[in-house]
């Protein structure tokens, strides 16, 4: 199998897109971003490969109308998963590895402003046992935090940290929706949003695409001084019964950073970027990851500060990738989530060489 | 004016969903105000009944009551209840053990406030008036009666007889499921509906390939850039091809039969999708020469259907090399 | 270690029909998994990844149906991939399945499509009225009605091609167990006869809407060592062209072509008409088969319907197609681009049993989605590819 890495990344996070739901409206300035860093054009992609959801959009096939960013004739070899573009990456990956491209372009995109995400999403439920009650995914997220603040796990100082953490990281970053220096006490002071998380411990719901550039061995090297190499990717899931899981575990992201153990796993990561989608939820993956207090977590202030659905996944690679490129970190971690309270999840190691 | 245009956009349907053995006993038990789990093959009873053994991967055999009462195991509150959740004012979902089972389910429980819940209260079922087999058979849960008096551990779970209930067991729920949403125009679009709103059909040019594109697309689909060149074509063109719709189904707006044809316009290089009226339908011609008719003005707004119709105007058609490239 | 070896080592398929209200959406699945699995003489332990595919959504109301139907698909602690390319899927789905086999990252994947339409509407999930659009099409068949016309005009085609199709079409199917639609007396006269639903499209030229899932398993040369009778993998492609565009050909689409082009150089192929015994092909209304015919290099522009005409596409011809009964006899949208995929691995696998095409080696799998511009094929074999 060959070494891929990813050569380029762009993003747009905006906390309400004006525009219509395909998002092609922000893939054009995107693509183009991405050429222009590259050195690219068009045909110079062998594979594109996107993420995104009908459900978000309230359109089927949305993301059809998107392939009008890419500029598809001449005809291009192009597929789409319905889940977080992490996974599209994931497949432009696998092409890349066996020799069947030598490039990959893949994208994402959400506009979750169109509808009401946290009802949207009980979708994604058992349609028979759960999905009628229209569990929100916030009430689902907060009945694992409780479990776990009940059980010792973790307290709301902890989750507060979290957040502030984040929210002075994101300061930094110029896509971030939410951002800013706060404090924990203040947080703690924040009234109770759906008890026991207030509205901080949730990611905003914004919208947003991004973009990473995936590239073979010369052909990265051709591309950018220092690419980030893909040094190891795994996913796994769980099943999503509520009752038969221990929520306050990770399984899968613990299955899949074991599988990672073949290449050296998570350890001597310096950064790590991951989606936790609710405060309590990066301290679960720290702990399933055996993240040291020496690893910069979510540099970028993650999707506490900004969470464009179906992209955010992707962005986590790109934030690390470019802390790669850019040589501020030499072995950085990738993660994204799919489903209610952390049920799949996916892991991508980046590294930089000398 | 700026911006782009918004409209809302319901997608709604009442799903008919069939249920299966498994979850067939799982809410035929609901009708009968009863709640069944499925003994899991390491012993466990699982509620609600899973379909597949975990281990096995085999669908479950055997079949147990469980509750009405149980604990809660965990909950939180829902301060902003969203439409068609179990309870309009604040509740709070939570996992509960039911007597007899080994796993919680998810439900709601009924409480005034957050300061009324606690892990590890008990609760009970409470169910609507006429259960149909179906999760919302349980209205909600609510706090067991204090004066009732249960042992802890007291309850048993009764093995239930494998032959089916004699009434005729629940084989689908409906499930109506309703979302609405914001629908926005891309701004190419917002500028062709505009456009529309004043009777001027504004196309828009590739500054790349110089071709023409009504409606807009979001970029240009060959070369991927925007679509900038905005040019206005006239109200008349042809018709390329099409075809006759005899078939009514759910949702049609337009009363069948009627000519569905891809109109050229004089100028565009894409042709996009219209009715035709005043000819019957098998006079309608490829390459027919069709114009547009226009409502009245004062019921234009940002639409496409402010043209109603195309209509044929009589001219000769257009030669079929001239178009054969459009189709 | 460039790509390896991959090949079909079970088929399964559930008994397509209106309405499945006998099972879940689950035990929909399971019922073509469960067949497939033992067709492959393997469990669920054995399965390294699994990968769903199926249409929109909305058709049956759930949001990225893998995630509650990990477990039933024996998903749990495992990757597990939902791939969603319009029609095409069930195609495309196959061959992300087969591409993890020959990157060499799993041992054994079973990809699975579903589509359990009847728990909503078929045309009504088409056809959901989208602010700002003209709402003048009628679903698919209004979609593509227009350019069948286009077709008959350029190629100067007789009108009776379509019902010849379609009466071989559901004759195929009578030989077919699993198929939705079993009518013994359709011949071209009764198809001629049907009403016209999207002129020129008439009632019988059109395919069903069934509930119906579809899975394989594919292994690698270890896994496939195993079975008697592999379908090996000797080729795949998929090409995309945009929707609407100056320059598109909606009859003849430059994807399909382009994709055709490059599967028959990937799999060796000089003479497809001479060299494959056996196509299953997406035909869900009556006169793609023509059109197809010449978008997959079968023959020359103008004249595959030369070729229908002829009768050569009936089992027992030159280039049997679909000799299952096809997409106009069982049509669970997002299943059927598989099951085009896994009909021709049952052809070269000598399990298509009354329907089986005599001494079949080479066949190929195609499928199409959204207007003509997603295209996903596969050549599969009973000899290992050549080097």
């Amino acid at each position: 199998m060959r070494d891929v890495a990813v050569v380029g990344f762009a993003q747009r996070q905006m906390r309400e897109m004006e525009g219509s739901p395909t998002c092609v409206e922000l893939l054009v300035p995107i693509f183009a971003e991405l050429f222009e860093s590259t050195g690219w054009t068009k045909s110079d992609v062998d594979f594109w490969c996107s993420g995104s959801s009908d459900y978000l959009a309230g359109r089927s096939f949305s993301f059809v109308s998107a392939v009008d960013a890419i500029g598809a004739l001449p005809p291009v070899v192009e597929s789409h998963v319905e889940m977080d573009a992490a996974w599209a990456m994931y497949e432009a990956w696998v092409k890349i590895s066996m020799g069947e491209a030598d490039t990959a372009l893949v994208y994402g995109f959400g506009k979750s402003s169109a509808g009401q995400l946290r009802r949207t999403l009980a979708l994604q439920l058992d349609p028979y046992v759960l999905g009628p009650l229209w569990p929100d995914t916030v009430s689902i997220a907060a009945l694992q935090a409780r479990l776990g603040l009940e059980q010792g796990q973790w307290d709301e100082k902890e989750m507060a940290s979290v957040v502030a953490r984040s929210r002075a990281s994101g300061a930094d970053n110029p896509y971030a929706v939410v951002a800013g220096e706060t404090s924990v006490d203040e947080l703690l002071a924040e009234q109770m949003y759906a008890d026991p998380l207030r509205k901080h411990d949730c990611a905003p719901v914004s919208d947003g695409a991004a973009a990473v550039v995936l590239a073979a061995e010369d052909r990265a090297t051709e591309t950018v001084a220092r690419p980030a190499w893909i040094t190891g990717i795994e996913h796994r899931a769980d099943g999503q019964s509520l009752g038969l899981r221990d929520l306050t575990r990770s399984p899968s992201t613990a299955g899949a950073a074991a599988a990672l153990g073949g290449s050296g796993g998570v350890n001597g990561v310096d950064t790590a970027e991951l989606y936790a989608p609710f405060s309590h939820q990066e301290l679960i993956l720290r702990r399933e990851l055996g993240l040291s207090d020496s690893v910069s977590v979510n540099p970028s202030g993650g999707v506490l500060c900004g969470n464009p659905m179906f992209a955010a996944g992707l962005v986590r690679v790109g934030e690390a990738a470019n802390r790669v490129m850019a040589g501020t970190s030499d072995r950085a971690l990738a993660h994204a989530t799919s489903g209610p309270a952390l049920q799949q999840n996916l892991l991508c190691l980046l590294e930089g060489r000398s | 004016m700026t911006g782009t245009l918004h409209a809302p956009l319901r997608v709604e349907f009442d799903y008919t969903r069939s249920l299966g053995p498994v979850l067939s006993r799982f809410m035929t038990g609901l009708r009968d105000r009863t709640i069944v789990g499925a003994r899991a093959s390491d012993g466990r009873v699982i509620v609600p009944p899973v379909e597949y053994d975990p281990l096995t991967h085999q669908p479950p055999t055997e079949f147990v009551e469980v509750g009405p009462g149980g604990t809660v195991s965990t909950w939180s509150w829902v301060s902003e209840p969203v439409p068609d959740q179990p309870l309009e004012k604040p509740f709070a979902f939570a996992l509960v053990l039911l007597d007899g089972a080994d796993t919680p389910m998810l439900h709601a429980v009924e409480v005034a406030e957050p300061s009324a819940m606690h892990t590890g209260m008990r609760v009970t079922a409470r169910w609507v008036e006429e259960p149909a087999g179906h999760i919302r058979d349980i209205a909600c849960f609510v706090p067991e009666d204090d004066a009732s008096v249960v042992e802890s551990g007291g309850f048993e779970a009764r093995k239930l007889a494998p032959q089916p209930p004699e009434k005729d067991p629940v084989s689908g729920i409906v499930t109506p499921v309703r979302l609405d949403y914001t629908y926005a125009a891309s701004p190419e679009e917002s500028r062709f509906l505009r456009g529309l709103e004043e009777g001027r059909l504004l196309a828009q040019r590739c500054p790349k390939c110089h071709k023409v594109y009504i409606p807009p697309r979001g970029a240009c689909p060959v070369d991927g850039v925007p679509t900038t060149d905005e040019i206005e074509l006239p109200d008349k063109g042809i018709v390329t091809t099409f075809c006759i719709v005899n078939v009514p189904f759910l949702g049609q707006r337009i009363t069948p039969p009627y000519v569905s044809a891809y109109v050229l316009l004089d100028g565009a290089d894409i042709a996009f999708l219209h009715l035709i009226l005043g000819a019957d339908a098998d006079e309608v011609r490829m390459g027919m020469r069709v114009e547009a008719v226009w409502r009245p003005r004062e019921e234009w707004s940002t639409t496409i259907e402010n043209i109603d119709h195309f209509r044929p105007t009589g001219e000769p058609d257009a030669d079929y090399e001239t178009f054969k490239a459009h189709l | 270690m460039g790509k390896q070896l991959a090949a079909v080592i079970g088929v399964g398929q559930t008994h397509h029909r209106a309405k499945r209200e006998d099972v879940s959406i689950a035990g929909l699945c399971r019922e073509a998994v469960d067949r497939a699995l033992e067709d492959a003489g393997v469990g669920f332990d054995d399965i390294d990844a699994v990968v769903l595919g199926k249409a929109p959504d909305l058709f049956e109301g759930v949001m990225m149906p893998e995630l509650f139907l990990a477990e039933a698909l024996g998903a749990v602690g495992k990757p597990l991939l939902r791939v969603h390319t319009a029609g095409s899927v069930g195609g495309s789905t196959a061959i992300v399945a087969s591409s993890l086999v020959q990157a060499g990252v799993h041992g054994r994947v079973l990809a699975v499509a579903f589509e359990k339409q009847s728990e909503s509407n078929a045309m009504w999930a088409l056809s959901v009225p989208v602010p700002f659009i003209m709402p003048v099409h009628a679903g698919a068949g209004g979609y593509f009605a227009p350019h069948v016309r286009s077709y008959i005009r350029r190629a100067e085609a007789p009108e009776h091609i379509g019902a010849m199709v379609a009466a071989k079409d559901r004759r195929n199917a009578c030989k077919n167990p699993y198929a939705h639609l079993h009518q013994p007396d359709t011949t071209m006269e009764s198809v001629m006869a049907s009403q016209m639903l999207w002129d020129p499209i008439r009632y019988d030229e059109t395919c069903p809407s069934s509930d119906g899932a579809c899975a394989v398993v594919i292994g690698d040369e270890s896994a496939a060592a195993s079975v008697t009778n592999p379908a090996w993998i000797h080729a795949t492609a998929m090409r995309t062209e945009p929707t609407t565009a100056a320059e598109r050909d909606q009859v003849n689409p430059q994807a399909g072509r382009e994709a055709a082009a490059a599967l028959w150089k990937q799999a060796g192929i000089t003479d497809p008409l001479a060299e494959i015994d056996a196509a299953e092909i997406y035909v869900p209304f009556s006169w793609f088969e023509p059109m197809w015919i010449e978008n997959l290099g079968f023959s020359v522009e103008g004249e595959g319907w030369k070729l229908t005409e002829s009768g050569e596409t009936e089992i027992g011809g030159t280039l049997p197609i679909n000799p299952s009964g096809g997409v106009l006899s069982s049509n669970p949208i997002g299943a059927s681009g598989m099951l085009r995929f896994a009909e021709a691995a049952l052809q070269v696998m000598g399990e298509a049993g009354e329907h089986q095409v005599d001494g079949a080696r080479k066949a190929l799998g195609h499928a199409y989605g959204g207007g003509s511009q997603f295209f996903a094929m596969w050549v599969v074999g009973s000899e290992r590819p050549a080097a």
